[in-house]
């Protein structure tokens, strides 16, 4: 038994020094060094890290599923005090079919598209030796507990034929379904929308209460593993440099690397205009390199001459915490690597708006129905303003920034102005001036560069495009962009493959800057990123409109990001406008409840965190979308049959604040715990509620 | 971190992710992705193998008549000889040597095939192009019109195009190369229905980038994978075509060397012991068309992750 385990109970797993190895390209590299954790029955631990630090290797190690080309090359695994070296190979298939559970990220990817669902669930019991009309049945109980309405027509239907978060259920249903003594979570709502990841933690939250499993939970997101997970392990370079209570360790880190990272976070309310987010300098290091030392050395500003010269042990620093750090107790005092200036706000309120739609909207058929994907929006940016667009996916923000820049032919009646002068709907339509306006970061650098293009011809072909400019001219052009996206220089003539996400990232940057745009749209461009990757992008973005004056149309699913960057934010659902306004206003209640729906998946302006609201059921099909206020079928806060009969307009509640709401808004700050002026419930004052120009 | 919507991440690319790419600056210049696939393609066996034999034949086509006897000095009164250190492979029923004939009968197949096939390679990778970009009625008019072009044997239409126009060299040339173009344009379209999708379409899309060039530089070099895979199997199928169009009598005439014609003068003899006349001639069919079968299983594991 571990050491490190609590007493009298004998942990459901214990990693001692594991070691992993890779052979990549004949040569064996090390990427887990020695990892050391346990955790304890019934516990959830929460495993973080950057990718590459060796988080999905530890979980496929626990139940030695590594690919062909790696090895556990030292230390030992425990599973509920078996040691997995002392198992034969059949033991360890059985074990893994009995005892330990495993979801992954992608639950598309790990269900059988040939096999029906309720077949493929029943297939757990059918291996574990349950007969096989026994298994149907049990099937229908198991998929009744991970909360599907109808697991009697689910388990009939194929994977493909069920959204992804009703997928991970199924995925969830399997991993319990043999009663497992650990289960293993790989980023399991990973690529899920906010709404429904809260449904799947919650599920699984409810689901160890009732079975009493131990949990080991990876994911990058901090929040999930704050709300999901007891304890919390960091990651770096394959080894555990910091460990201990999750409020502990994400409130107080004591190793330089947990500092950084969670500087890197926009969290708490914090906004560009009060301070620019920290970033961590350096890069991880590579796959198998040489780390005889402090693995954080080289990207460590506390570092001194003993951190190169001595491993730092895993100091025990009282009430389970330990950190692997020589200066620990100095950690909190890690220098930042960008000063916490704040960003100079750069719109100007005075100037007329740069871009403006009205009554845009886009119907696209299919199959003789009609998808009304984003229905008379009308929305204006001013130069050097960002407009964060926030819904859950399939709520049309996409179609709307491809509508702006022309991407996709907007419906009949369809206004978008550039300076005051209407434009094309069809991009092939528009003049040179008008299509070097409008550009796009897409969220996907991969798909978005060219694989077969070096950055030199990536970047070199927008600016002759866009400027016009040609030979000497063009170059110098090329350096200056590459410089004001911080991009080597040196790496222009190499292809994307060749280069780390963050560096593709600042190429499809500079590409969209190379025409002098006005108003470029951010779809998603950090979510394929690490954090820390995230921050200096976020602060680039930041940068590059003070100096440009440029707009944003910035789209993300992470809250916080649209919170950091955005002066004022667009809630969409199912292609309508739900709420328009000044970001720190719909940020705070009284806002809309669907607003408040989405909100209540991160953590308040204090770190608190909130009582999550649940939206039941799926978000409705555009085809045929509710009568009515769209969001009625899922509103928690429902006020009555007017809700279902006629859809509300959108109201301007104080300048620049519109919503979609038939509640009055003294009811609804009443619901959601403050006075209309936004103000904790107290004092109250009547607001000004005039009707505004309705959009459309 | 991990991306929305990404593939599941095993531990595999876990470990990719802490290469040179990740690591930040480059250090492996050399490391593009079509190098790779040129040096899978060197170390491949089969490949070798294939482009062994084929070499064999190119350079008897080339140099062939410099070493054998004359292929077309007939000598009736030496007529089906049996194989001797004079006649290697023994002469055929005018007495020529057969040995020389298979020889020199290199250079016929080993120019109409390759361009056969690459008419027919680049027809259809413009078909496949345009076909896959555009969608709608495009798509449509143009796909049912390969569809019923697949449904022609290649034989019949050869015969009857050989018919109307005469045989000749350009003749199943051109006929060939029409028949395999819509077999290759639609493996293209397939792999440009995918690409099409991606972002760096659509930021072509926002520098108002002419259709040729998007087509043509932006996404042709992304298929090339699927086209080289599809042009090393559709050679194949030329010197098997080609051949079969000789041995029927629609191809290169006679007195001309020619495998196919070789075969079909003399396989009426077999039944009389004569049996080199059409061994020799048909194992070098065979033998060529295996060769090019095995290059394109290189190719095809190489180039086709």
């Amino acid at each position: 038994m571990s050491a490190a385990a609590p007493p009298l109970a004998v942990p459901a797993l214990a990693l001692r020094d594991l070691e992993v190895e890779y052979r990549v390209r004949g040569v064996w590299r090390q990427v887990l060094r020695g990892v050391t954790l346990s955790i304890a029955d019934g516990e959830s631990y929460g495993l973080v890290g950057e990718s590459g630090c060796g988080k999905s290797t530890a979980a496929y190690a626990v139940v030695n599923y590594l690919p062909r080309n790696g090895r556990i090359s030292g230390g030992s695994i425990e599973v509920a005090g078996a040691d997995l070296a002392d198992m034969s190979e059949r033991d360890v298939r059985r074990m893994r079919a009995e005892r330990v559970g495993m979801v992954y990220q992608n639950p598309g990817g790990a269900l059988n598209p040939t096999i029906r669902v309720g077949d493929q669930v029943a297939e757990v019991y059918t291996l574990a030796g349950t007969e096989e009309k026994l298994a149907h049945e049990r099937v229908e109980g198991i998929l009744a507990k991970v909360q599907i309405a109808d697991p009697g027509s689910v388990m009939r239907r194929y994977p493909h034929q069920l959204s992804g978060g009703m997928q991970q259920r199924v995925v969830i249903a399997m991993a319990l379904a043999k009663d497992p003594t650990l289960l293993v979570l790989d980023e399991p709502t990973t690529g899920l929308d906010a709404t429904v990841e809260a449904e799947v933690l919650d599920l699984v939250s409810a689901l160890r209460q009732e079975f009493g499993t131990s949990v080991l939970f990876i994911s990058h997101n901090l929040d999930v593993i704050t709300r999901m997970c007891d304890r919390v392990g960091v990651l770096y370079a394959g080894r555990l440099v910091e460990e201990g209570p999750v409020d502990a360790v994400f409130n107080d880190p004591r190793h330089p690397y947990a500092v950084g990272l969670l500087r890197c976070i926009p969290r708490g309310g914090v906004r560009k205009d009060r301070e620019r987010l920290d970033t961590i300098p350096g890069f991880p290091p590579p796959l198998g390199a040489e780390l005889p030392t402090c693995v954080y050395v080289d990207r460590c500003a506390l570092a001194q001459d003993i951190c190169s010269k001595e491993a730092p042990p895993f100091h025990d620093l009282g009430s389970g915490r330990h950190s692997r750090c020589h200066f620990w107790e100095q950690a909190h005092e890690l220098p930042r690597a960008e000063p916490p200036v704040p960003v100079p706000s750069s719109v100007d309120q005075d100037a007329a708006p740069v871009v403006r739609a009205e009554n845009l909207s886009k119907t696209f058929k299919q199959d003789g129905h009609e998808i009304h994907a984003v229905e008379e929006i009308a929305l204006a940016l001013r130069p050097g303003e960002t407009l964060g667009l926030v819904g859950e996916s399939g709520s049309g923000k996409t179609t709307l920034a491809r509508l702006l820049l022309g991407l996709t032919e907007p419906d009949e009646g369809s206004i978008v102005e550039l300076d005051g002068k209407p434009v094309a709907g069809k991009i092939a339509n528009r003049d040179r001036e008008q299509v070097r306006a409008l550009q796009i970061v897409f969220q996907n650098p991969d798909a978005a560069l060219n694989r077969r293009f070096s950055i030199h011809r990536i970047i070199g072909r927008a600016i002759t495009k866009l400027l016009g400019t040609t030979g000497r001219e063009r170059e110098e052009r090329l350096v200056e962009l590459a410089h004001s996206v911080r991009f080597d220089i040196r790496l222009i003539s190499v292809r994307p493959a060749q280069l780390s996400g963050g560096l593709k990232q600042r190429v499809a940057i500079a590409r969209a800057f190379a025409g002098e745009p006005r108003v470029v749209v951010c779809d998603e461009p950090t979510s394929a990123l690490d954090v820390s990757v995230q921050a200096a992008i976020l602060n680039l973005l930041a940068d590059l409109q003070t100096d440009k004056k440029v707009a944003y149309l910035f789209i993300s699913h992470d809250l916080g990001v649209v919170r950091y960057l955005s002066d004022r934010i667009a809630v969409l659902y199912l292609g309508r406008l739900m709420e328009l306004g000044p970001a720190e206003r719909v940020f705070r209640p009284p806002h809309h409840p669907y607003t408040e729906a989405l909100l209540s998946s991160i953590p308040g302006e204090q770190g608190e965190r909130r009582e999550r609201i649940r939206l039941e059921g799926e978000i409705p099909s555009a085809a045929n979308p509710p009568t009515g206020c769209v969001f009625h079928t899922r509103c928690p806060r429902k006020w009555g049959d007017i809700c279902a009969q006629e859809q509300p307009p959108l109201k301007e509640y104080e300048p620049g604040h519109f919503m979609r709401c038939h509640i009055p808004l003294e009811e609804l700050a009443g619901k959601q715990g403050v006075t209309p002026d936004g103000s904790p419930t107290g004092d109250g004052r009547a607001p000004t509620v005039r009707a505004a120009d309705e959009a459309g | 971190m991990s991306v929305p919507g990404q593939p599941l991440s095993s531990a595999f690319d876990e470990a990719l992710a802490g290469t040179p790419a990740a690591a930040g600056p480059v250090r492996d210049k050399g490391g593009s992705a079509r190098r790779e696939q040129f040096a899978r393609l060197r170390r491949s066996k089969t490949f070798i193998a294939g482009a062994a034999i084929i070499g064999f034949w190119v350079l008897c086509a080339i140099f062939g008549s410099l070493v054998v006897q004359d292929p077309l000095a007939a000598n009736p009164i030496g007529d089906l000889q049996a194989p001797s250190v004079d006649h290697l492979f023994g002469t055929d029923r005018l007495g020529r040597d057969v040995f020389a004939r298979v020889i020199v009968g290199a250079q016929g197949i080993l120019i109409t095939a390759p361009l056969a096939t690459v008419l027919g390679t680049v027809l259809g990778t413009v078909l496949g192009l345009v076909t896959g970009y555009f969608r709608g009625a495009v798509d449509d008019v143009l796909s049912r019109i390969i569809d019923a072009f697949l449904a022609l044997p290649v034989t019949i239409v050869g015969m009857l195009a050989i018919v109307a126009l005469g045989p000749s060299k350009l003749t199943v040339i051109c006929v060939v190369g029409l028949v395999f173009a819509p077999i290759i344009a639609r493996t293209v379209r397939a792999a440009v229905l995918g690409e099409r999708e991606m972002d760096y379409v659509a930021a072509a899309r926002l520098r108002n980038e002419r259709t040729s060039y998007v087509l043509f530089a932006e996404i042709l070099p992304n298929v090339m994978g699927p086209v080289m895979v599809e042009f090393t199997v559709r050679l194949g199928y030329a010197v098997f075509a080609i051949a079969t169009l000789s041995f029927l009598g629609f191809g290169i005439q006679p007195p001309a060397p020619d495998w196919g014609l070789q075969v079909a003068e003399h396989y009426g003899l077999i039944n009389g012991g004569f049996w080199w006349a059409v061994l020799f001639p048909a194992a070098a069919i065979t033998s060529l068309v295996i060769a090019v079968n095995l290059v394109a299983d290189g190719v095809t594991q190489a180039f086709e992750r």
